[in-house]
């Protein structure tokens, strides 16, 4: 596959569906991995990251990762990727923000149905992402030891007997596992639950960030769920915890759906249906308007509010709605303001394509 | 309440701190907490507060981070403010990088970098992650041979105790001659 391929289509994780996506958007585990002899990212200059990034590049390359890795891996340097390129893999989560910044020295292997990438010389010498719809944590965690294990077989990992996985901040050492579920909450905001059920978090161990990263507020009703601690309790332990608070979570959102559907149901229906009527026949959309209006449909969706319409509408255009992706649909660099316009218009193409109604 | 840094004045400053569970409540009085206050500052950032070394702007975190790091030393001391890290023998052999960068920083430049700095690790990472400092998750399949076989004598251990304790003689003897010949294995150099 080409850089094209990535950049053009919706990944699997947007267009399948997984278990509970009635409330998990999608699951995601990041190992982070570093090699031995050389020094991290941060201190190393281009000749030595060019040494690592080719040695990864070896052992990605070779028949025996390919055959073995579940499908095709392609390997793209990012300093031959355009900057739109790079913007539209960041807003597929493909690659972090953090790689682009460092797109001089930077690589990313992708599998070609999109659900493994292995960023080269982010922050570490190897982040390596596993991405699912749905909940899917143990599925993931399957997969990502597996990649990892396939890639540890070819390359020398820094390892200590008491550390664990060596990584470039102390924050990610012993297991080196980020694991996350994103979750649509928009019954738990609207009745005010929302600050009790994540304050209760950070006394197990987990923490709570918008969809964008690090200190980005939630928006359009949905929040990264992800471990804190990587070092002192296994992957397996670390991953069971994410996965039996995530699902009180769905039970809650369940029971206050279910609240707001028996008790609320005028109030909840006009707030859905105008929000419907706003992505159907808006002339200009900004994108925090489009992911609050989107949230609003996609529960309308799942509380059979509003037929007709794909619940992946969300996942879709959560994505396909971002500047770099808007640019690529639009084949032109956009000013702010045009986005705006033509990002109406899209959302407004795939609502007829659905024929949805109310 | 008399401030606890001067002895003298009135503490006007109250903060809690929570470390690994346990609350540690600070009074001070102004002046006192204004002294704390810069050198915190101080060993926030200094030159360079925002930017690292590579003028790239640092993650909210990693001041966070940094910030942690520096208290770390000053606490100490504590009777005589907060000193910044001094430049010295904390400097990584391998990569050269020096403990007040990696506070700095709030990563560290490769893997040497972590047994140079484990005296002043461990507490770190004890606040990081809930009080752990030692990994008991997956272990490499080829750098970690020996490591591996050492967790499984472990267990192996743990598992005897449990089968005397359960008074299964029998199973307890098989045990102790796996764990018998698995660390004969290790002094033979096996699975190095």
């Amino acid at each position: 596959m080409s850089i094209q391929d990535f950049v053009r289509d919706a990944s699997r994780w947007m267009q399948d569906d997984g278990p509970h996506s009635d409330i998990v958007i999608s699951t995601r585990i990041r190992i982070a991995r570093n090699l031995v002899d050389h020094p991290f990212p941060l201190l190393a200059d281009d000749a030595q990251s060019e040494e690592v990034l080719e040695k990864v590049r070896t052992a990605i390359e070779t028949d025996e990762f390919q055959e073995k890795g579940h499908g095709h891996f392609e390997f793209l340097t990012l300093r031959d990727v355009s900057d739109v390129d790079r913007q539209a893999l960041v807003e597929k989560y493909l690659i972090s923000p953090s790689l682009v910044e460092h797109a001089r020295r930077g690589a990313v292997a992708l599998r070609d149905d999109e659900e493994v990438s292995i960023m080269v010389n982010e922050e570490d010498h190897l982040r390596l992402q596993v991405l699912m719809p749905g909940l899917q944590l143990q599925e993931s965690w399957k997969l990502a030891t597996e990649v990892d294990d396939l890639l540890e077989s070819k390359l020398n990992y820094a390892f200590h007997e008491r550390y664990g996985f060596l990584t470039a901040c102390p924050t990610n050492v012993g297991t080196g596992i980020r694991a996350s579920v994103m979750l649509h909450l928009p019954a738990l905001v609207v009745t005010q639950q929302i600050n009790r059920v994540l304050s209760a978090l950070n006394q197990v161990g987990l923490v709570v960030r918008g969809v964008y990263g690090e200190g980005t507020e939630a928006v359009g009703n949905l929040f990264q769920l992800s471990n804190q601690i990587t070092l002192g309790q296994s992957e397996e332990e670390i991953i069971s915890n994410l996965d039996s608070v995530a699902r009180k979570i769905i039970e809650h959102e369940q029971a206050a759906r279910h609240f707001l559907l028996n008790e609320n149901r005028e109030v909840i229906e006009d707030k859905i249906a105008r929000s419907f009527g706003i992505l159907a026949y808006a002339r200009r959309l900004d994108s925090k308007e489009t992911m609050q209006r989107l949230s609003d449909v996609r529960l309308g969706i799942d509380l059979d509010v509003i037929k007709g319409v794909s619940k992946n509408i969300l996942k879709e255009l959560m994505v396909m709605t971002q500047p770099g992706f808007l640019q690529k649909y639009h084949g032109a660099e956009l000013a702010p303001g045009e986005r705006d316009w033509r990002r109406a218009e899209l959302v407004r193409e795939r609502l007829q394509m659905d024929k949805g109604h109310i | 309440m008399i401030c606890q840094e001067c002895n003298q004045r009135d503490a006007t400053v109250h903060f809690t701190k929570i470390v690994n569970n346990t609350k540690q409540e600070i009074h001070l009085c102004e002046t006192c907490a204004r002294e704390k206050g810069d050198a915190m500052m101080k060993s926030f950032g200094g030159p360079g507060f925002g930017t690292n070394p590579f003028g790239e702007p640092t993650y909210s975190f990693h001041n966070l981070l940094s910030g942690l790091l520096g208290y770390e030393q000053s606490q100490t001391p504590m009777s005589k403010g907060i000193q910044a890290p001094q430049a010295g023998p904390h400097r990584c052999s391998t990569c050269g990088l020096s403990y007040p960068q990696f506070a700095q920083l709030g990563r560290v430049g490769c893997a040497d970098c972590y047994k140079h700095f484990a005296p002043h690790l461990d507490p770190l990472l004890r606040r990081i992650h809930g009080g752990a400092t030692a990994h008991t998750g997956k272990v490499p399949e080829r750098s970690g041979g020996l490591i591996k076989m050492k967790k499984q004598i472990e267990e192996l251990r743990h598992e005897l105790q449990t089968k005397i304790q359960e008074e299964q003689f029998e199973q307890a003897a098989i045990l102790r001659d796996r764990i018998r010949e698995m660390e004969q294995g290790i002094g033979n150099g096996e699975g190095v």
